[in-house]
């Protein structure tokens, strides 16, 4: 590809080639810096935050380990709890939505159509519209706990999923599913040995895209979940910082990192299927 | 084409396949459908019916009419948030999808390292918005407080900016993607055409090159706009208003009408509608009008 670029164009690509590894190191930086600091003492955290740890301030992991020992509630519990949430609730949204969206496609009825554009009308509300009236029907429900939840976020995250779902669906041909109608198989084994196999890649890109919400996500299940029993990790770290009283910041700096190094680890060993899921996602607008 | 062939074999569903599908109905319907009733279609028609009311529990609820509206646009707090959201949302828009464009034109551009500076620059979309808000407010004080003898909870600007800083950090790497996605959809024999007849490279870029990645500009500005109006955790975390509420953007705001106020919650709820409009006329608007300008072109 280079080997018929004029000479000038060569010396651009070098000189942009510069500019953009001194950008990609200013990139990183904010992650390293948090790295170097989840390793000093919290009080030269907030006098020094950019200077490399000194024999005085050198902490090694006692960060990290009274971070994950620390208060009332331990960090190990949250992490628990939002693996836990994103695990199920991306699964149950995978599996339910995967079939509603089929059979909304392939029924068509009036209410189908109905169900089809409640879910795209719901991705453009924003949560603090249901926010208050929302975690009054989960308390009411009792789906207040992390084994519950995952069906609010089933209802909330549907609209995406139906909607990611339907789109792939339209594109498959009704004769695959037809020659396996004739061999005698019914709704739901066409479903599963036919359609499911084909919509693997939209699986994975749905799964992608609900994992980072879910994971990520604050205020839901800090407004749902009874906060005295069960924490996530965003929540886990927003009391960290923002309760009252001393902040600890050599133990928040060392969970913030505990919540990097997955996301880092699990983004460079797929990488491929993040850029492709997020992309799919964004086709929405 | 596909609307013919989808009609004729659905006019073949239509008969026993389709009364059969139906027995299926329960089964693939309701689960989705129900806790879509439970967690969207209930809370937001039920969050409409309580904008009319009073309250501070759902037990005792006082029919007020528009009286809540009334108030909610009365309340300084809350016109302020408007504005800061507004003038917050333009800079991040601008900014994000003029950086997002320049890196993604140069990395289409088959320089050394493309894959790897594509790597990074999308790496911070994946960390969520609280863990963001306080990597960023532990380096933004560290550099106010050492520079500029202050520190983001004392001065509003700096918390604008701080903010801005941090969206850009979080979201240039996500619409790099989108509009890498885009310009690759450009054909070279265009280019190649253009350069024989003279064109220069602003002239390539206007005529040429803005015109095929018009969808992925409409995606983007969408996302983007969408994004930074109904931002909330990394508000959350950065700044969480300070100083004086000066830097609450609309979601916050809600938030604290609802959840750190004393008074009647009836007025969080007729701000929460308010902002549910506000989104949709700004989502359908940027549709419309970013939509009739690909057709122009």
């Amino acid at each position: 590809m280079t080997s018929h670029l004029s000479r000038g164009t060569r010396t651009v690509n070098t000189v942009l080639t510069v500019i953009f590894s001194f950008l990609a190191i200013v990139w990183i930086l904010p992650i390293v810096i948090v790295l170097v600091n989840s390793l000093k003492s919290s009080s030269s955290i907030a006098l020094t935050p950019f200077q490399l740890p000194t024999a005085d301030t050198f902490m090694g992991f006692q960060n990290y380990v009274t971070g994950i020992n620390n208060g009332n509630y331990p960090f190990y519990m949250s992490a628990f709890y939002s693996v836990v949430i994103t695990v199920f609730s991306v699964a149950l949204i995978l599996l339910c939505t995967s079939m509603a969206a089929w059979y909304i496609n392939r029924v068509d009825s009036l209410f189908c159509k109905v169900i089809y554009y409640l879910c795209i009308f719901s991705m453009v509300v924003p949560f603090q519209m249901v926010m208050f009236t929302l975690s009054k029907t989960a308390d009411n429900l009792k789906l207040n706990t992390p084994w519950t939840i995952p069906i609010i976020y089933l209802g909330f995250g549907a609209g995406l999923a139906v909607f990611l779902f339907s789109g792939f669906i339209k594109s498959i041909p009704l004769e695959v599913e037809q020659a396996a109608d004739m061999d005698g198989c019914n709704a739901l084994q066409t479903f599963f040995l036919v359609d499911v196999p084909i919509m693997k890649s939209t699986y994975i890109s749905v799964a992608i895209l609900q994992t980072m919400w879910v994971w990520n996500d604050y205020l839901l299940p800090y407004l749902v979940l009874d906060r005295t029993k069960y924490m996530t990790i965003p929540i886990h770290i927003q009391f960290l910082q923002g309760s009252f009283g001393r902040v600890d910041y050599g133990a928040t700096m060392a969970m913030i990192m505990m919540c990097l190094i997955p996301i880092v680890v699990i983004y460079i060993i797929c990488q491929k299927h993040i850029i492709k899921g997020v992309l799919s996602g964004a086709v929405k607008g | 084409m596909k609307k013919t062939t989808k009609r004729s074999s659905a006019a073949v569903m239509n008969r026993s396949q389709r009364r059969s599908m139906r027995a299926f109905a329960p089964l693939f319907l309701l689960p989705t459908v129900a806790a879509f009733c439970i967690g969207f279609v209930w809370p937001f028609l039920q969050g409409i019916y309580l904008s009319f009311f009073r309250f501070k529990t759902l037990k005792f609820t006082t029919f007020v009419g528009f009286d809540n509206y009334e108030k909610a646009l009365e309340d300084e707090t809350f016109l302020r948030s408007f504005l800061f959201t507004v003038a917050f949302t333009l800079v991040s828009v601008t900014v994000i999808n003029l950086v997002a464009f320049a890196i993604a034109f140069v990395l289409t551009k088959g320089i050394k390292g493309s894959t790897v500076f594509r790597t990074v620059f999308f790496m911070p979309n994946l960390i969520g918005g609280i863990v963001l808000g306080y990597i960023w407010k532990m380096i933004l004080d560290g550099v106010i407080i050492r520079f500029l003898g202050s520190t983001l909870a004392l001065n509003a600007t700096y918390g604008f900016w701080g903010l801005v800083i941090l969206l850009c950090w979080q979201q240039i790497g996500y619409m790099m993607i989108i509009y890498i996605a885009g310009l690759q959809n450009v054909p070279t024999e265009y280019l190649e055409a253009a350069k024989i007849d003279g064109a220069g490279s602003f002239q390539i870029l206007r005529h040429i090159i803005i015109p095929t990645v018009m969808p992925s500009i409409t995606i983007c500005t969408f996302l983007t706009l969408t994004n930074s109006f109904k931002l909330f955790d990394q508000n959350l975390a950065l700044t969480g208003g300070a100083p004086f509420r000066q830097t609450e953007m609309l979601a916050l705001n809600i938030y604290q009408s609802f959840y750190n106020s004393v008074s009647n919650m009836g007025i969080g709820q007729a701000k929460a509608v308010i902002f549910f409009v506000a989104v949709v006329i700004i989502a359908l608007s940027q549709l419309y009008f970013t939509r009739s300008r690909e057709v122009q072109e």
